[in-house]
């Protein structure tokens, strides 16, 4: 199939574009930019007048639920979510049921994928045996099946003798390594940031500290393993601080946020909201004022989306009993614009954060436009705005803090090696 | 994304009490006026008035607490409710049925009021959200939240001993952490006027910046008592005695535990409350708790009354 | 239209009591109006007994109408009730609802031996098969108005008279 993209404002990142170009398409790749090549015959012309033409995006924290998981989501009903949002890289947590340690489960959980011809999946294979942080997994195999990068799930860190050796064996091999920063025995039962929010609902804490500690140990770890890492969905000024000195002194660290951390505050849990039930925890709003900036230093590399669709009778709960995690792979993109608008960026600045930039932290070719390159594509128009609604979002989550709100941003089509794989 | 107090409809009116946070003073005043002609029925002949005839109330405790249920199945049956007590704890929600399950079933049995005790913070609004419109939900302890009619009653009983809120200085002492108590008493000490509320604790007891609720902060019994009008103790709950936030009792009681000594510190006129069940000889001397600065009986009695207020507030206040 | 003097109807009331005195009365007046005509006979007759007050707003039959009153006062009976004569005394005689609640918690304090009814004003209307025994004045009034005793920072009672469909 031959594509032609006329009219459309490009935006590459990556090679510092920001033009009306068209941009034509064969056999999955990009052939052309700008004029047209010798006897280009397009069996499919899309006029992107008014709209944005950019790299498909790339997530690095897409639950897709399978192993394991189907009763809060399906690969088929989050993958199409991905498209619909314009995604289509995704890094998946390695946190299913069985968990992502043997090669067997990484290749089916591909296979499946595949199979979808939607978004590419990559998944984290997990650090150490069924997470448990005792024994190291065989990542050199895991790797072969297709995990390009390692991590642990959510908040369990192994104990520090085995996190080291699990870095030093992983950069034996030039693996990175993913990590969340909890230290779990500050965290407990906490559901909460530790802070007025908490003390006048009565909620159990997470204190910053549990996450500034961790970061303090993985450093250090970095220093003496030489491994590569990144720190998932940071939450804390201070633990920001520490890692911009850290990258300062040349360490190979990088880091993400994710859009709830973005754009909320514990102030938004409100009268119990679930939704607002996060890991991290939603902190105060002198914390996401800094995360806002510290996407602007540069000191974090990306803007994850942290989809974690839970079912609706998991949030019908007291909050501290309720699943954690919100929906969000198809807010992504609208966020992301949201929080550039907010403050003041160009669109090619905004967008590498979650094009380029992932991509890069990913390890991955994607995330860029330039020619040859496979032609995952996002279109979308930047004044379009959308009310977030059950019915709007495709995820079988429904869980959102940012239910009922307007949001910036509407992908109208999505193309995955050439092929239009959303369309609205 | 805050939607407006749950408690009240659009037009201002309690249709249900889940905490006295965000509460006007006169809805609290008038819930403590309406409990002063209640106090007169528990003092007569026939203990009951018909106002509540034919309604149904339903005490859901998910945790279990004969006290408190107790007082209030005897405000319900003076006010000539028919009462229903499920022990949640030990029923549905060990066969898997959630919470919001047992609720609309018992809404399904025509219920008028649920009075909801559970241990997590926040279960209270979740029922008031997802009740149908004509039930009334209190909350009678959730988690570490709330306990708004506990923290009505000392309100009331406050009033009858001291008169004005205007001129006194509180203190309540003990674990303010863990206690949904102390959190609904400061909100309604706050929301009345008084001037000076104070908070006496070890740092293991105190949550992150509680100051921001409007409360003066001492670790210190001698400094925290002094000009003192009203003692407020809570509770500790035995868990808490030994292990990360206590070393022991008998520390705690050296340290915060209320003896004649340390009371004789406060105002002497200073009357001393606790919501009991009292932990003498860790909390509190038995010599205070039965001394003549003692409210805490009297506090038992204006708590039916409060929650007989309270109940027919609710229930006279149409969707 | 002319309303008749309040003060005018309370003489011929606490006349029409005093030539029956033969019995010892309790008087127990209602909220509000009752309360304050309640006082002003207990002085005027010279009783000896304690005057008793009813806030019968717990014994409303239309409490799943209305709710509750916003300001309830307590009810306060400082004798016993058990074998004694009472005379209730409200203002106005209507329907005979408030009468019925009066009466009903009344029996909630003791079994009295007997009760009677004094009315400042019966303005007809009936609901209930109530009766007052001492009537100061009898009035026609529209049934869409209301009418109300008032009483002024020097005591004097006085009568105002409302349309039902306005608020107070």
């Amino acid at each position: 199939m031959k594509i032609h993209i006329k009219n459309g404002r490009l935006i590459d990142p990556k090679n510092g574009i920001d033009a009306v170009q068209d941009i034509f398409i064969a056999k999955g790749k990009i052939v052309a930019i700008g004029a047209a090549p010798d006897e280009f015959q397009a069996s499919r012309v899309i006029d992107a007048q008014s709209l944005v033409v950019c790299p498909g995006l790339v997530d690095l924290s897409v639950r897709l639920r399978e192993p394991g998981l189907e009763y809060m989501a399906t690969l088929e009903s989050e993958m199409a979510a991905a498209v619909a949002g314009g995604v289509t890289s995704i890094a998946c947590p390695p946190d299913t049921d069985p968990p992502l340690d043997e090669p067997g489960l990484v290749e089916m959980l591909k296979h499946r994928a595949k199979s979808l011809h939607q978004a590419h999946v990559y998944p984290i294979g997990a650090l150490t045996q069924g997470l448990k942080g005792e024994r190291l997994t065989e990542m050199a195999e895991l790797n072969d099946a297709g995990c390009v990068v390692f991590g642990q799930s959510d908040g369990l860190l192994p104990n520090l003798r085995v996190l080291m050796q699990a870095m030093l064996y992983a950069s034996t091999f030039g693996f990175s390594v993913w990590l969340r920063p909890q230290e779990i025995t500050l965290t407990g039962d906490g559901v909460a940031h530790d802070g007025e929010v908490a003390t006048r609902l009565g909620l159990l804490t997470v204190p910053v500290c549990a996450e500034t500690i961790a970061i303090g140990n993985i450093i250090l770890l970095t220093k003496e393993t030489g491994v590569r890492v990144h720190l998932c969905r940071i939450s804390s000024a201070e633990g920001l601080a520490m890692i911009r000195t850290a990258r300062q002194q040349g360490l190979p660290i990088t880091c993400d946020v994710s859009i709830n951390h973005l754009h909320l505050s514990d102030m938004d849990i409100g009268f119990f909201d679930s939704n607002c039930h996060l890991m991290p925890p939603l902190r105060s709003s002198s914390d996401r004022d800094a995360l806002r900036h510290g996407l602007l230093d540069g000191t974090i590399g990306a803007i994850c989306s942290d989809h974690a669709p839970v079912d609706e009778d998991a949030k019908l709960l007291p909050f501290g009993q309720s699943e954690v995690g919100a929906t969000g792979v198809e807010l992504l993109l609208p966020l992301t614009l949201k929080w550039g608008t907010e403050m003041r960026l160009p669109l090619l600045n905004v967008l590498s954060k979650i094009t380029s930039d992932p991509a890069r932290i990913l390890g991955i070719d994607a995330g860029h436009l330039s020619l040859g390159s496979a032609a995952d594509i996002c279109i979308f128009d930047p004044d379009h705005y959308w009310k977030v609604t059950s019915s709007a979002i495709l995820s079988q989550g429904k869980n959102t803090p940012f239910m009922g709100m307007e949001i910036p941003g509407g992908v109208k089509y999505t193309l995955v090696n050439g092929h239009i794989v959303y369309e609205h | 994304m805050i939607n407006r107090n749950p408690q009240l409809d659009e037009n201002g009116v309690l249709q249900h009490l889940l905490t006295t946070e965000g509460l006007p003073a006169s809805v609290l005043l008038h819930i403590l006026d309406t409990a002063e002609s209640f106090v007169g029925v528990t003092e007569r002949d026939v203990k009951k008035i018909p106002l509540l005839r034919g309604k149904s109330i339903f005490n859901l405790f998910f945790e279990p607490s004969t006290r408190t249920r107790t007082t209030f199945e005897i405000a319900a049956k003076r006010l000539s409710a028919d009462v229903f007590n499920l022990n949640i704890a030990v029923s549905a929600q060990s066969k898997g049925e959630t919470l919001l399950d047992t609720v609309n079933n018992l809404s399904a049995m025509n219920a008028d009021m649920f009075v909801v005790r559970h241990a997590q913070s926040g279960a209270a609004h979740l029922i008031a959200k997802h009740v149908q419109a004509d039930i009334h939900v209190i909350n009678a302890g959730d988690g570490s939240h709330a306990h708004p009619t506990q923290a009505l009653l000392d309100m009331f009983t406050i009033r009858r001993y001291k008169r004005d809120f205007r001129n006194l200085r509180v203190a309540i002492i003990g674990d303010i952490l863990h206690s949904r108590v102390a959190r609904s008493q400061i909100h309604a000490l706050t929301t009345l006027g008084v001037p000076e509320v104070r908070v006496i604790a070890p740092k293991t007891l105190l949550p992150k910046m509680v100051e921001r609720l409007g409360v003066h902060v001492y670790h210190d019994m001698a400094k925290g008592l002094k000009d003192i009008d009203v003692l407020m103790m809570l509770r500790l709950q035995n868990e808490r005695m030994k292990g990360a936030n206590l070393p022991s009792p008998e520390e705690y009681f050296k340290y915060y535990g209320l003896t004649p000594e340390k009371l004789s510190l406060a105002r002497r006129d200073a009357i001393v409350m606790h919501p009991g069940p009292m932990n003498r000889g860790v909390e509190i001397d038995s010599e205070v708790a039965d001394g003549k600065q003692s409210v805490i009986l009297p506090q038992v009695t204006f708590g039916i009354a409060v929650r007989m207020a309270v109940m027919s507030i609710l229930a006279g206040n149409q969707v | 239209m002319q309303l008749p003097d309040a003060e005018k109807a309370f003489d011929s009331l606490a006349k029409k009591i005093q030539a029956d005195a033969n019995k010892d009365f309790t008087l127990v007046g209602i909220h509000t109006g009752g309360v304050w005509l309640a006082e002003r006979l207990h002085q005027a007759l010279g009783i000896k007994q304690p005057l008793g007050t009813l806030d019968v707003a717990f014994y409303r039959d239309d409490f799943d109408k209305i709710g509750l009153h916003p300001q309830v006062k307590p009810s306060e009976i400082p004798f016993a009730v058990e074998g004694a004569h009472i005379l209730l005394v409200d203002d106005v005689l209507q329907t005979g609802r408030t009468i019925r609640a009066a009466i009903n918690e009344l029996f909630d304090y003791g079994r009295p031996a007997s009760i009677s009814f004094a009315a400042l004003v019966d303005r007809g209307g009936r609901e209930l098969p109530i009766a007052a025994q001492y009537t100061g004045i009898m009035l026609e009034l529209p049934a869409d108005k209301m009418l109300e005793l008032k009483c002024g920072k020097n005591g004097k009672l006085s009568f105002h008279l409302y349309d039902k469909s306005l608020p107070e």
